[in-house]
């Protein structure tokens, strides 16, 4: 018996009962050749061993989850409760609620088919709040999409939100993307992507560049479960560690890609378990524990800040709500567990028993804001619905810097071609020149 | 710039003296270009040291200009990065893990947090990995955020072309991949003025472009350098030869093929050429093609890479569309087969100048 120690997470990983092997006296004579006891193989830092073992993965318990509240919202530990401000911890809860209001009312318009797609949140509020209130404003977040929260959290107006989704003449990505794409300079939260794991290399690089400037931020990077099987995800974990980079990788790991169970995403750890491999600090948290993933956030950042490294942050958590508008999860789950997250397990009913518990909260309250929120996100709805598209031009513009002269004999021709056609084509619902 | 005009009217003058650069299997003959007194000093400097020169040049004028790729630290795997850690920095000039993917999608991110990224690919035939960085992330990046974010200051550098016995994976030339994919320059030089001055337009350029360098050309092609800060413009191609009777179109290596075909035509059949160098495969320069086309009323394309869907295809379809009426004869191109790069096959699967002159001869005799 071999018990090898992973020093870093203390797990004691028990090899098989395995006999000694006999190498004979060709590794005596190298012995007796080497001037170093330890290997000298450029590759690695190790000690030698004469017994043949793999290592196992599956027989020591994985990485712990850290949490600072039960599912009661009762702090378990003190000495880990953040002590942020009742006003802080009230608008924390408030930005998850309004989150959660406006997924319901976009949800719905996507299924009377007044937007195209929509994705929501669900179940994963706590992740977004809990990160977002720790980073400084101006961190530079890279998201996969189900990041809305930390717009919000940053100021992101719900006529924002509203206007990306409607692709009208307000929104700033000029509706060229689907919805839920979203984007803002101001705020500092780069324009999502469909394609996964494309954000991860490139956060790298954003971190490579603020290490250089010497900014004094960090670079925020989100993506799923599902994302980090990606190659994208193996070369950005080994590149912010090779190169040093001052970025904070956050996975969401809710248990499912579309369909596919996280059992038939990876068999190690879960993501967490790559960290140290990559040379990385990790840890594991439980995303439905605001106060959890806050703490684990702050002092991500402290860290990539101050040592100019990477850090994994695996935040456990469930995907209540399907895929997507274009997703029916009962497909492939069962109503019964889905039932067992939302009632049971949810990043906000936990926090109302936090702030219930510490008086800050009551139901008078909870009914005024619910009110409240859903009158701001119904006008806030009704006021991008009426709002006229971009005028069709937009198709050619930002293709280049500046418009390349066979761009332009395109848009000509197809102004020609508008023109004469007139009547075929929703002129009216976009603006004019 | 001034720089194109006299480096055109140098090489229509000054087409003697051809330096022969390997007589053992080399399929062209390099012919230097030369520019006018008034550019100020020259270097004598072969391919890999303009680039070598221009990345300097960047980094010097440049302070968030960072250089990063596979084996770029020490130089290079062709010399084009050699001195430049020791003279700018570690933190300027440094090696990535081995990842296409990751080298392109970091420079996509540096690029978007302000600085000037150039990353090097080590042959042009390993960027597909990195495909859906370029196409789906670079291309699309200013687009898709309506302006507010872009990765305009991204440069990516890659050796490319035939080198005699690259075989399979050290010989392609993937620019029609590339050139199907709004968003993005593609750039292509034919020696090592072309190459330092397109390079810093390349890099100061507010898009995402992808330099391409023949990389039979590093050591092989060499010219008297300007020492000065220059660029060439992006989507102008050059004229290097005037002629009356047909056009040649090429870019990269296959321009030097095409100037021995200029001479083989006129030798031998008494038939006026005229030369263009691309330069510039996206966007690419159609005016100054279609105006040659309209005068020669013949067009011969040659490329190195396969001829289906090749970018010889694109500009034969626009050509035949704009010069409809002035056209005499079908437009030919003689490019690589519709098979990958051959090793021991090369001489054979070249579009050498005797395949090239061929299609002069059916051309001229249509």
């Amino acid at each position: 018996m071999l018990p090898i120690r992973l020093a870093r997470f203390g797990i004691r990983l028990v090899a098989a009962n395995c006999k000694r092997i006999n190498i004979g006296s060709l590794s005596q004579v190298a012995r007796e050749f080497s001037s170093d006891e330890r290997p000298q193989f450029p590759g690695s830092r190790s000690q030698w061993t004469e017994k043949l073992e793999f290592i196992r993965p599956d027989l020591y318990d994985g990485i712990p989850v850290y949490r600072v509240m039960d599912r009661k919202g009762k702090v378990i530990d003190p000495s880990q409760d953040p002590q942020l401000s009742e006003e802080m911890v009230i608008k924390m809860y408030k930005c998850m609620t309004q989150l959660n209001t406006m997924d319901r009312i976009l949800y719905e318009s996507q299924r009377q088919g007044r937007i195209s797609f929509y994705m929501t949140n669900y179940g994963e509020e706590g992740t977004h709040i809990g990160s977002a209130a720790a980073l400084d404003p101006k961190d530079l977040i890279f998201g996969q999409y189900r990041e809305a929260g930390t717009l919000m959290w940053r100021g992101f107006t719900l006529d924002q939100f509203m206007n990306q989704c409607y692709g009208n003449v307000d929104d700033g990505g000029k509706g060229k993307q689907m919805p839920v794409h979203y984007g803002s300079k101001e705020l500092n939260f780069v324009t999502i992507s469909s394609p996964l794991g494309t954000q991860m290399p490139q956060a790298v690089g954003a971190a490579y560049a603020y290490k250089r400037s010497q900014n004094g931020l960090c670079v925020m990077c989100y993506f799923g479960e599902g994302t980090s099987s990606e190659g994208d995800a193996h070369a950005a974990l080994n590149f912010s560690a090779t190169l040093d980079c001052p970025v904070i990788f956050f996975c969401r790991n809710n248990g499912y890609a579309i369909s596919t169970p996280s059992k038939e995403q990876y068999r190690g750890d879960g993501i967490a378990g790559r960290g140290p491999a990559y040379g990385m600090l990790t840890i594991r948290v439980d995303g439905n524990d605001v106060f959890a993933v806050y703490n684990a956030t702050l002092k991500a950042r402290q860290v990539a800040i101050s040592e100019m490294r990477p850090v994994l942050i695996e935040a456990m958590t469930y995907r209540i709500g399907h895929h997507s508008t274009s997703d029916d999860s009962t497909a492939y789950r069962s109503v019964d567990e889905v039932r067992y997250w939302d009632e049971r397990d949810h990043p906000i009913s936990r926090l109302r028993n936090y702030m219930l518990s510490k008086g800050w909260w009551g139901d008078a309250q909870e009914k005024e804001w619910k009110e409240d929120c859903k009158r701001q996100v119904m006008t806030a709805f009704a006021r991008a619905e009426k709002k006229l598209k971009p005028n069709w031009k937009e198709i050619f513009t930002d293709v280049y810097h500046e418009m390349p002269s066979h761009i332009r004999e395109q848009m000509k021709q197809m102004e020609e071609h508008v023109q004469k056609y007139a009547e075929h084509y929703p002129l009216k619902n976009f603006t004019k020149d | 710039m001034a720089l194109r005009t006299f480096i055109k009217r140098n090489l229509i003058l000054n087409n003697k003296c051809p330096l022969r650069i390997s007589q053992r299997l080399s399929h062209f003959t390099f012919v230097p270009d030369t520019v006018s007194a008034s550019e100020g000093e020259t270097q004598r400097m072969n391919l890999f040291q303009a680039i070598n020169n221009s990345l300097d040049i960047a980094l010097t004028q440049d302070p968030t200009a960072v250089i990063f790729g596979e084996d770029v630290a020490f130089g290079g795997v062709f010399r084009c990065t050699v001195g430049l850690q020791e003279k700018h920095g570690k933190s300027r000039v440094f090696n990535t893990p081995l990842c296409e993917q990751g080298i392109a999608g970091f420079g996509i991110g540096a690029a978007t947090a302000g600085a000037t990224a150039i990353a090097e690919i080590q042959f042009a035939d390993y960027i597909l990995p990195a495909f859906d960085q370029i196409c789906n992330e670079a291309a699309k990046y200013r687009y898709r955020s309506g302006g507010i974010y872009d990765c305009g200051s991204l440069t990516i550098r890659a050796p490319c072309s035939a080198v005699g016995h690259g075989a399979v994976y050290h010989s392609q030339s993937p620019e029609a991949f590339f050139a199907h994919c709004p968003g993005l320059k593609v750039v292509v030089p034919r020696g090592p003025i072309k190459a330092k001055g397109l390079l810093l337009s390349c890099i100061r350029d507010k898009n995402p472009c992808l330099f391409f360098e023949p990389k039979i050309l590093y050591r092989s092609a060499v010219e008297q350098v300007p020492v000065k800060d220059y660029t060439m413009p992006l989507s102008k191609a050059d004229i290097l030869v005037e002629g009356d009777d047909i056009t040649l179109v090429g870019w990269g290596t296959q321009v030097h093929v095409l100037r021995e075909v200029c001479q083989l035509a006129k030798d031998q059949l008494n038939v006026s050429c005229e030369l263009i160098d691309l330069v510039t495969i996206l966007p690419w320069d159609k005016e100054t093609i279609a105006q040659s086309v309209k005068k020669t009323g013949r067009l011969l394309i040659a490329h190195e890479a396969p001829l289906t869907s090749g970018f010889g295809a694109e500009i034969a379809a626009s050509i035949q569309h704009e010069c409809f009426l002035n056209l005499e004869a079908p437009i030919e191109r003689v490019t690589g087969f519709d098979t990958p790069f051959p090793h021991m096959f090369e001489p054979f699967y070249m579009p050498d100048k005797w395949r090239c002159f061929e299609a002069v001869k059916k051309l001229v005799n249509y």
